[in-house]
């Protein structure tokens, strides 16, 4: 049983590394995440496979032959292991806990240059406001790559969820409150701002996309979204999808 | 007996009469106050259907004859003496009626709520078909969401909570050597305000703009601004609600003042010691939702601003209100079947459950610790921040004691005799599975990991290991364990190895790959979803309808076993506890003799030893004489 314990721990905790759990990590918080998750596997195999082994042993190794009427060994408990397998998971989850905090610390932590934007959801679209650039509004989140954004978010409507995946940013959008989450996108692509609150009947399309582009892109669609919005009177469109 | 006989006496006819008078009070009372008010128009439907859905449920609950006997004392009417003709079932008919008997209102209980199990099940089944591929197949977004709220309404209020009230009615008089519950008539009511709570929540379908759609969690605002569906749900919820904390009130007088002589605390059986704490939760933490519901009715109804931003309500009240007692619910859940696996390893291990004075503690710890860990559902809801690592550390902590009941039913199975029996599979099959979903859950804990993952697909699977590979599988444990005793007849066996290898296998299948999904991206309650997640969805579809079809192997068992099983015998897993030392099915009063308790209830492997003992010298045990007789042809 060891053996084979031993085998299927290793097995077990290379294939939960080796799957790529997540989508890709556009922001400095992606990487102590990932990291974090990978950590909580690690012991989650080895109980998992430690469950595992001592159910399968027990059921082959002391099944009842056919015919066996008699009862096992009258064992009523052992102090020592109840207070092994107190402290130890005790110690575990300690361990784990302050591991979250420290990560948790770690990603909300204030950071200079930050740049705001605010977001406002509703039934079923987002909208970006700028109120650093001119009171900027869009319906296109745009942000300069490397650059701490802290997002000042609440609807006009129901509860929805700010979520970007690929920042592993998520925060709740509450109506008569404002809710502030904070992030520092550190890859250029076209990411996903998904409603992860259920909003009603449109709940399930309410996406729109985010773009983290270089700083000199990012001045440059800034004064064309500003200029457009003198013209045209009103919010850039949306980005087609 | 005449028609105006039928319709006086307790029963369907007089039910069905109760009817249109309560449309009439409902109408008179929302018309009148209209009137009285001033209000234009007199006839306002929304008004109207919500009061009908009140005063409906009532006047079946008195046409049916819940109240009879109350009614008539509280009228100062001198009381007809008790003949026990309401108490026992003669006959398949007496399980429609209003019945004191706990053995009958515990089979009532159980068929009535796998009823709802295959209801929602069915819905799951439809949100599967939809998702199998994206875009919109078969279902609008709006009936899709209403499939997600009332699937999970239905499986938590009425099927896991009520199926584990429903066991245990049967088994813990006898498992105590009591010939009944405390209180038998207000058993009766318990049972029939569960299928009026699930009527309501099927009707919702029926309501102008469809059923309730806001998930079985119905967060504020959207609940109290979405059409008339959703006032079905938290009236339902009140009369589910209300059938719980009645069930909690009747275990706990029950456990704590009718044990047989010599049963102490520690020599109960864990299932007993498992329902007296679930019970300590239902009665403090299930007010809470009633609360959470009634703020969201008179919101809708009566236009209080509990959640009214604009007039200073506050969104996040709700969350914390109905958190309160949702996340003992979990707990409601979970521990009866505790109770059960610990019944079941013992006796097919032919070993003490070990640590039986941890176990218990544990039982306690958990009581104490699930009113700690609400929050952690609302992690990302943007309540104030300090709360958050608390809650983590609490809900981190809540491990502990959990996993010293996993580790104590490993141990009773080292060196123990092992009988792989269904009711066996099932346990250990809970034990791996549970653990899985506990290993989610410590996960979902790490507030760092929960704000990536939080509703997404990995909620969803936590949930479901949780709640089917831990909770359903103990049910099934239960019903396979308890089978003979409660029929008189034994089920198949290979049937009943078929559906556990069948469920386990699909299962895992279906609810595995969830964990991907979410990570990657997928949020919860979507009618539809991104093109790369379609490949893992068309996976989990198809193994999704399997599992469904698996299920079919269990009806079929249960109904051909009762009907033509062999016959079974008093004690078939040879076991020490109270409920084996009579027939199957036991005598109406349980008990001819109480039992006096001399020993702990499983003191396996010392020879000689026993639980129970009947002092008076008696007679071979009869054969059935009450509780359950086959369905009739």
């Amino acid at each position: 049983m060891v053996l084979y314990s031993v085998i299927a721990t290793i097995v077990g905790t290379v294939l939960v590394l080796v799957i790529d759990w997540f989508p890709t990590g556009a922001s400095t918080a992606a990487g102590p995440i990932d990291l974090l998750y990978d950590v909580l596997l690690v012991p989650s195999v080895v109980i998992f496979v430690l469950v595992m082994a001592v159910v399968i042993y027990c059921a082959v190794k002391f099944r009842a032959k056919p015919g066996d009427l008699g009862d096992g060994a009258p064992i009523h408990g052992s102090t020592r292991l109840e207070i092994f397998w107190v402290t130890v998971p005790f110690i575990m989850v300690t361990a784990l806990a302050v591991y979250g905090w420290v990560v948790l610390d770690d990603i909300e932590a204030k950071q200079p240059n930050t740049l705001i934007v605010d977001v406002r959801a509703q039934q079923f679209a987002w909208r970006f406001t700028y109120p650093d650039e001119g009171n900027l509004k869009t319906n296109q989140l745009v942000l300069p790559k490397d650059r701490p954004v802290e997002f000042r978010v609440t609807t006009n409507d129901v509860l929805h969820s700010f979520w970007v995946p690929q920042f592993r940013l998520k925060t709740d959008t509450v109506p008569g409150l404002t809710t502030k989450i904070r992030v520092t996108p550190n890859r250029e692509g076209r990411y996903d701002v998904v409603c992860a609150e259920l909003c009603g009947i449109g709940h399930s399309t309410m996406r729109q996309a985010v773009r983290v582009v270089p700083p000199g892109e990012f001045s440059a669609w800034r004064a064309q979204a500003k200029k457009q919005q003198k013209t045209v009177g009103g919010e850039t469109p949306p980005e087609p999808e | 007996m005449t028609l105006a006989g039928r319709l006086k006496a307790p029963g369907w006819y007089r039910a069905a009469l109760s009817q249109p008078i309560g449309f009439l009070v409902a109408l008179g009372v929302v018309v009148g106050a209209r009137a009285l008010y001033g209000y234009d128009p007199l006839v306002d439907w929304d008004a109207i259907i919500t009061v009908v859905l009140i005063a409906l449920p009532l006047a079946f609950l008195v046409g049916i004859g819940c109240f009879d006997y109350w009614f008539r004392w509280a009228s100062g009417a001198p009381t007809v003496p008790e003949d026990h003709s309401g108490h026992g079932a003669r006959s398949w008919k007496d399980y429609f009626y209003v019945n004191t008997d706990h053995k009958v209102i515990g089979i009532q209980y159980i068929v009535t709520t796998f009823f709802f199990f295959i209801a929602g099940g069915l819905m799951a089944m439809v949100m599967r078909a939809e998702l199998a591929q994206p875009g919109t197949q078969f279902v609008e977004p709006n009936t899709y969401n209403g499939l997600f709220s009332v699937h999970a309404s239905l499986m938590i209020f009425l099927f896991i909570i009520p199926v584990f009230a429903g066991i245990a009615n049967y088994v813990i008089p006898l498992m105590i050597g009591a010939p009944d519950m405390a209180f038998p008539r207000l058993n009766a009511l318990s049972f029939w305000m569960l299928p009026t709570a699930g009527i309501l929540m099927l009707a919702s379908f029926f309501a102008d703009g469809g059923a309730f759609a806001t998930g079985w969690t119905a967060y504020a605002p959207l609940s109290t601004e979405t059409p008339l569906g959703q006032t079905f749900f938290t009236i339902a919820v009140q009369f589910a609600g209300a059938s719980s904390i009645a069930t909690a009130l009747n275990f706990l007088v029950t456990i704590i003042t009718m044990r047989a002589p010599g049963m102490t605390f520690w020599r109960m059986p864990l299932l007993v010691w498992a329902n007296f704490t679930t019970s300590l939760l239902v009665v403090i933490a299930t007010p809470f939702i009633a609360g959470s519901q009634f703020f969201v009715l008179l919101d809708r109804s009566l236009g209080t601003d509990f959640f009214n931003v604009g007039a200073n309500g506050d969104v996040l009240m709700y969350q914390h209100v109905f958190w309160f007692y949702s996340h003992p619910a979990v707990y409601i859940m979970m521990l009866p079947g505790f109770g059960i696996v610990s019944e079941v390893i013992s006796a097919n291990a032919r070993k003490p459950v070990f640590g039986y004075r941890m176990m218990a503690f544990s039982l306690m710890a958990i009581v104490v610790l699930g009113f700690t860990v609400w929050a952690h559902h609302m992690f990302v809801s943007g309540m104030f921040s300090w709360l958050r690592v608390p809650m983590m550390i609490t809900t981190m902590l809540i491990a502990v004691p959990t996993g010293i009941k996993i580790f104590s039913w490993l141990a009773t199975l080292w060196r123990g005799v092992i009988h792989l029996t269904t009711p066996m599979l099932f346990a250990l099959g809970f034990i791996t599975m549970f653990t899985l979903g506990g290993i989610s859950g410590i996960m979902l804990a790490v507030i760092p990991v929960v704000i990536h993952v939080s509703d997404t697909y990995f909620v969803v699977a936590h949930i479901h290991y949780v709640l089917f590979g831990g909770s359903v599988f103990t049910i099934f444990a239960g019903i396979y364990h308890w089978f003979p005793k409660m029929t008189g007849r034994m089920y198949d066996e290979s049937l009943g190895k078929l559906h556990f290898w069948l469920s386990f296998v699909f299962f895992n299948l279906t609810f595995g790959p969830m964990h991907l999904v979410g990570v990657d991206g997928m949020p919860r309650r979507v009618a539809d979803y991104a093109e790369q997640f379609a490949t893992m969805n068309v996976l989990i579809s198809v193994s999704s309808f399997l599992f469904g079809l698996s299920f079919l192997v269990f009806l079929y068992n249960m109904v051909t076993s009762w009907r033509n099983g062999p016959k079974a015998a008093a004690n078939p897993w040879r076991a020490h506890t109270l409920e084996w030392q009579v027939s199957s099915p036991p005598p109406i009063f349980n008990f001819d003799e109480v039992p006096t308790v001399v020993g702990g209830p499983y003191e396996y492997g010392v020879p000689g030893a026993v639980h129970g003992v009947f002092k008076e010298k008696r007679a071979a045990v009869p054969a059935g004489g009450g509780g359950a007789p086959p369905p009739a042809e």
